[in-house]
């Protein structure tokens, strides 16, 4: 870690230990002592929020394997098994089924919070680049997991999903067998999609491990984007941040509870209650609602592009989609990294989160036009954001003057406040 | 072969929801208040034991409910649930231990179930126990499809879940039959229902379309499709024991979507209990944590 350790072992036994496995130091270091920016808001309460996530969805996925069967034959009707012969296995399977939804909501606001204040930027590069890695992680994870209850949407999602990598030129017929164990999706699908689906977490738990271990090298940024300078710039993680994450997790648990108790369904599709059929097609096909955004942008690409088909075309967009945010803290040069102090960059940033939810409710729908055309223009919008917007505002773009410290910020800020609620009537303000 | 049939549904599936989704509308499905929505929703209990008498007399015919034993029928929330044992049982019954239920006892032994092989190798028939599901109609899928003109009636466990708006939806569809309109020419042995999802531009008298079979112009496509269940339900179709409640389509309709929604969910009312008590729970929680972070932080300048 960063920061000199501060620990002193209070007992003979935590001495003892800690010439041996210093283990309590770490610890103490990490999530105790650990000097933190005091100047974070709740958007940067996620990290946590995530963090109980993956633990919800490890606890009850391993609940559930105790009681699901990964065969054709036999795993819809052992899903329904859980849901009603099992000992609390009805919220059990909910919460994991809801939990993934809530998992990919807190990610999401967790990677547009990292966005909008420029934590990708140096030196946090390595920090940035592996929460991809879990992003990605997690989506694979999610969409086998979806496929373990063999409803008719797990069956035709699966189809329609690993069918893409037959888009790959050469290996591609045989990356597609290889995924299905067989010709078409089934009975070896089911199995593999089930190692693999309790594999991954584990991976992800891994991850994350590396995830906190690179933050805590550079430490946290911050909505200022102004680097800690001195010890007035912090406080110790304990007490200051485990409160205030704790009270950010018990509010994303109620929302997660409302779900979870009285709409357990809502996020879900209905064909996944009919079992598997691999005769009968669903009227439509589509994915979880947290892929919508990149399966509007696979179907997208409706043209060739020379030797490319469309459908290879879809396949290279909806993965580069995601690819390219590993070049993030290389495409977006600017030195300021929060769009506090980026006037015109922080425009185009709302309207790439508007454009993001503008892809998801298009790959809700049929793909005729006028959506498509829609999808594509929302795609080019998602491209032009990272690949041309980025980098020309990091050279075209003045920005605001930056506070000299995170003191001074929190400072000035707080003057501005009580000014405020002390003069009777509205004093005229700059604009900010 | 099979890569060119993928690579077909794959191509129907991405590129043109056009072909697949060419169905003609649906009327709108009513919404109702049911006892069962809302947080503080219920089963009534006289309407699930209704519900289940009109499956077992009239949909019972044709469709299985699979995932039902009989002992589901007295879990805690279940039509037959015992909280005490009739006057007269020995003390050391609990009845609602569902296998101990006089009510679940003498409706399984009412049918008899397959079981074996025996010690000769021989299947047998016996009296049903509450533990075994209950039996369905059919013996397998294509016994099912050759009863009924090529259609599989489907399992009604989960139906309620597996539509959209699904109690509002069965409710519609139960009692939604009416004649076809006009403009429509109909298969024998196929019926048709606003409420079900089909193309009625497909069924359309020749006058009415063109060459190549589109509708003419000002010829509206009705709503709906055709099934090829007739309406199973007519005004006292089921003798209810209770004369006090009406023996008609719109009434057996309500019981028996009320039955197939608890057959769906039937631990729902356990869980909105315990939504409940953790909201409630979370709510304290959060009042003490955000307190605490107040306290916390006033320590210092931020």
């Amino acid at each position: 870690m960063s920061h000199e350790s501060t620990y002193v072992p209070g007992t003979a036994i935590e001495r003892w230990l800690d010439r041996r496995l210093p283990i309590i130091r770490l610890g103490y270091d990490s999530f105790g002592d650990f000097p933190t920016p005091k100047n974070l808001n709740y958007w940067y309460t996620f990290g946590g929020i995530l963090t109980v996530c993956l633990m919800i969805q490890i606890v009850t996925g391993i609940i559930l394997t105790m009681h699901y069967t990964p065969h054709v034959d036999y795993a819809f009707a052992s899903v329904e098994h859980i849901m009603r012969d099992v000992n609390y296995g009805h919220i059990m399977r909910y919460a994991h089924a809801n939990g993934a939804s809530m998992f990919f909501i807190a990610v999401y606001l967790h990677m547009f919070r990292g966005l909008y204040y420029g934590s990708y930027k140096e030196p946090r590069e390595v920090l940035w680049i592996i929460g991809v890695i879990i992003f990605v992680l997690m989506m694979a994870t999610a969409f086998m997991g979806y496929v373990l209850p063999w409803g008719q949407m797990s069956f035709w999602g699966a189809t329609v999903i690993t069918s893409l990598f037959s888009a790959v030129p050469l290996i591609g017929d045989s990356l597609t067998t290889l995924l299905w164990g067989g010709y078409s999706v089934d009975n070896p699908t089911l199995n593999r999609f089930f190692a693999l689906h309790y594999l991954l977490p584990f991976l992800i738990a891994g991850a994350v491990i590396l995830h906190i271990w690179a933050l805590h090298v550079p430490g946290n940024a911050n909505p200022t984007g102004v680097e800690v300078k001195s010890s007035k710039d912090t406080v110790p993680f304990h007490p200051y941040y485990t409160v205030k994450d704790g009270f950010a997790i018990i509010v994303f648990l109620i929302m997660f509870a409302v779900f979870l108790f009285f709409m357990p369904n809502a996020l879900g599709h209905p064909d996944n209650y009919i079992p598997a059929n691999p005769l009968v097609t669903p009227e439509h096909i589509v994915p979880e609602w947290y892929f919508l955004p990149f399966y509007a942008m696979l179907r997208a690409i409706t043209f060739d592009v020379f030797f490319i088909s469309s459908k290879l075309g879809g396949v290279i967009v909806m993965f580069a989609s995601i690819l390219l945010l590993l070049f993030l803290p290389w495409l977006d040069r600017s030195k300021v990294r929060s769009h506090r102090y980026r006037p015109i960059a922080r425009g185009f940033f709302f309207l790439f989160v508007a454009d993001c939810l503008f892809l998801g409710w298009l790959g809700a729908q049929v793909a005729e036009q006028p959506y498509i055309l829609l999808s594509q223009l929302a795609t080019a919008y998602y491209f032009a954001y990272f690949l041309v917007i980025l980098p020309l505002l990091a050279v075209l773009e003045t920005p605001k003057e930056l506070p000299k410290s995170i003191s001074d910020d929190v400072l000035s800020r707080s003057q501005k406040k009580q000014a405020r609620a002390s003069s009777p009537t509205p004093v005229a303000q700059p604009a900010e | 072969m099979s890569k060119i049939i993928i690579a077909l549904i794959v191509a129907c599936a991405m590129s043109s929801g056009v072909a697949l989704a060419a169905g003609g509308k649906t009327k709108p499905v009513e919404h109702y208040h049911w006892s069962f929505s809302g947080i503080n929703g219920k089963y009534d209990k006289e309407a699930l034991q209704r519900g289940f008498q009109v499956y077992r007399e009239v949909c019972a015919a044709c469709h299985s409910i699979d995932f039902i034993a009989f002992r589901h029928l007295g879990d805690k929330g279940g039509p037959f649930y015992l909280e005490e044992c009739p006057e007269g049982a020995p003390d050391t019954l609990n009845c609602s231990n569902p296998n101990d239920n006089p009510l679940v006892k003498a409706l399984a032994a009412e049918y008899e179930v397959e079981d074996g092989p025996d010690d000769s190798g021989d299947m047998f028939m016996r009296t049903g126990l509450p533990s075994d599901t209950i039996p369905g109609p059919y013996a397998n899928e294509q016994q099912a499809a050759a009863a009924n003109g090529g259609a599989i009636p489907p399992d009604l466990s989960l139906i309620t879940k597996a539509r959209k708006y699904g109690p509002d939806y069965l409710h519609s569809l139960l009692k939604g039959y009416t004649d076809p309109p006009e403009t429509v020419e109909l298969d024998p042995g196929t019926y048709y229902n606003p409420y079900y999802k089909g193309d009625m531009a497909t069924l359309l008298k020749p006058v009415y379309v063109d060459d190549e079979g589109k509708p003419l112009e000002g010829v509206d496509v009705p709503y709906g499709g055709v099934l090829k269940m007739k309406a199973p339900l007519v005004d006292g179709i089921v003798d209810y024991i209770d004369d006090s409640v009406p023996e008609t389509v719109e009434q057996y309709s309500k019981d028996v979507t009320t039955f197939l929604t608890w057959t769906a969910e039937p631990k729902m009312e356990a869980r909105k209990t315990m939504g409940k008590i953790s909201l409630l729970y979370l709510l304290i929680m959060a009042v003490i944590v955000y307190l605490s972070y107040k306290q916390i932080w006033s320590r210092i300048d931020h």
